[in-house]
């Protein structure tokens, strides 16, 4: 565990010297708090004090910073050979990969963090329910670590930044819409089947304030499944020079 | 510690890059792995760190079988990658401590330790700067101290002279006699006079297979066979004299090398041939103006061994 965290600060200190993590955070505070305040269906549109539309925006926006934040994780390290040195020290594949995905879901927590403000300001203009928005930040915190799953898995199949993004997007893709419109075209089993594959079903179902466990374990598998894989696509590196 | 392989044999797709090795070194040794590049020095050491796995044969470390326990083994073992990747964006003390608690060093420790792995490899003026800022020399110092912060039992270093001038090779070179002293060093290089310099035993292998096994010296007899003499003789005919030593007993090749010069160069059977010769040349009042035994070089050994 303590090896874990080692590599999980060294890696979050990355992100801060990088000014990756500024970036990120300035980006997703600007972003999110432009349609929740200022355009769109913001909060003086909708006459409510409720963070909805702050959660809606932060859904997607969230869908196109983690594959960003979890590029380098893997891939860079493979192509400036430093994974080598890594893993030649006392610390085994699983605890490299943890400690890198623990990194990127805490910075996003750090990012969502920063959007406490918003609560307490909605919190006095009107009856905010602290429920369901305890529930709200939950969800987000549990997609963002789904999402951060399949961008650590695809910065483990190539050793080029770029193509892990884009790899990360394109099977984000598949959970975040297509999953919800495929299933939409389809009845009976099937249907079902595919429609709770969406992680949007999931989300808004936790997001209105219902904890459900199907939901927790749907994103739990995901984000077991993910390390799994990821720590299988690793040990690939026996068949390959 | 020392280090046993067993029948290692290693594939990538249908190509052997490590084909049936098998080698001890033994514990204080310092090994010089010789090989022309691909011929699989770096997957062996790769295997022995356990950055990946054999697919056939043992590799044991102080005993044990290394598949058994990783962690463990890994604590006594300091590696030095080929190229020597390293964190550019991170300043050489950072990245130090950063190794020094991936390898579990005590927390009170972790300061005096690093501060000491500085000094010894002469980093204290470079150690707050980022490690991308760095020349390649002091570049090379960092993957060095990396690879023996926690003061491992064996270090394996691949190539760890690469890319540098001939000042820095010889610091570095200085630097691993003088910390290699107590431990078990396997180094790989092409660089032949490197290997003479600070290696007590050398390996050479080629194509994946191991060719040759044993001291400088060792090979160099082994690769030689017969003792060779290079001799200037003056004040002579040359033609006559060439005569003269093909009936000395002890010699069995006579070769021009500069027939102006009258130089020769003179294979022997035994031992007592140069003495012989020096007789020969004081009855016939020839001046023997130069006698130099000939080293086979280890260049030589090396060509002879993976060139076919």
């Amino acid at each position: 565990m303590n090896t874990v965290w080692t590599i999980t600060r060294r890696e979050l200190s990355s992100f801060f010297d990088s000014l990756v993590a500024v970036i990120m955070i300035v980006l997703f505070l600007g972003f999110t708090g432009f349609f929740t305040w200022i355009s769109g269906a913001d909060i003086f549109m909708t006459g409510q004090a409720s963070l909805r539309s702050f959660f809606g925006i932060a859904y997607w926006t969230l869908f196109f910073f983690i594959p960003a934040l979890t590029m380098k994780l893997l891939a860079e390290e493979k192509k400036t050979g430093t994974l080598e040195m890594l893993l030649t020290k006392p610390v085994s594949d699983r605890q490299v990969i943890l400690g890198k995905y623990l990194a990127a879901v805490i910075l996003v927590a750090i990012a969502l963090a920063f959007t406490l403000p918003y609560v307490i300001t909605i919190s006095k203009i009107g009856n905010l329910d602290t429920g369901g928005t305890f529930c709200g930040y939950l969800a987000l915190l549990l997609i963002s670590a789904a999402y951060a799953g399949i961008g650590i898995f695809s910065s483990s199949l190539t050793n080029n930044q770029i193509v892990a993004f884009l790899t990360a997007l394109f099977i984000g893709l598949f959970f975040h819409i297509l999953f919800g419109i495929i299933a939409s075209g389809m009845k009976g089993m099937a249907g079902q089947i595919i429609n709770s594959l969406s992680m949007s079903v999931h989300f808004e179902s936790l997001a209105r304030g219902v904890i459900d466990t199907k939901d927790l374990i749907y994103f739990g598998s995901i984000i077991f499944l993910t390390l799994f894989l990821t720590e299988v696509s690793l040990s690939k590196r026996n068949e390959y020079r | 510690m020392d280090i046993v392989i067993e029948n290692l044999t290693k594939r990538f797709g249908n190509q052997k890059a490590v084909d049936n090795i098998s080698l001890k070194v033994s514990t204080g040794e310092i090994i010089g792995f010789l090989g022309p590049n691909g011929a699989g020095k770096t997957t062996t050491m790769k295997i022995i760190t356990n950055y990946i796995s054999a697919d056939e044969g043992r590799v044991f470390i102080g005993g044990r079988l290394v598949d058994d326990d990783p962690g463990r083994i890994k604590k006594h073992i300091g590696y030095l990658p080929e190229n020597n990747p390293l964190y550019q964006e991170m300043p050489v003390i950072d990245y130090l401590e950063f190794c020094a608690r991936l390898h579990n060093i005590e927390k009170g420790v972790i300061g005096r330790r690093v501060a000491e792995i500085v000094r010894i490899t002469g980093l204290n003026r470079e150690k707050h700067k980022k490690i991308g800022e760095l020349s390649k020399g002091y570049r090379q110092r960092v993957g060095l101290a990396q690879a023996m912060i926690h003061d491992p039992e064996i270090l394996i270093l691949d190539e760890p002279t690469s890319g540098l001038d001939p000042n820095q090779i010889a610091e570095i070179r200085k630097l691993i006699r003088e910390l290699g002293r107590e431990k078990t060093v396997i180094l790989s290089t092409h660089i032949l006079p490197e290997v003479e310099a600070t290696c007590d035993r050398i390996f050479i292998i080629n194509k994946g297979r191991l060719v040759a096994d044993g001291t400088p010296e060792n090979l160099r007899t082994q690769a030689q066979g017969s003792d060779i003499v290079k001799v200037r003789i003056e004040d002579g005919d040359p033609d006559q004299i060439f005569k003269s030593l093909m009936q000395v007993r002890s010699v069995s090749l006579v070769d021009f090398t500069d027939r102006h010069m009258n130089r020769f160069e003179i294979h022997c059977r035994a031992e007592t041939a140069k003495r012989e010769i020096f007789n020969l040349c004081v009855s016939r009042k020839w001046v023997l103006t130069e006698m130099t035994p000939y080293e086979a070089k280890l260049e030589d050994i090396f060509r002879e061994l993976t060139m076919n």
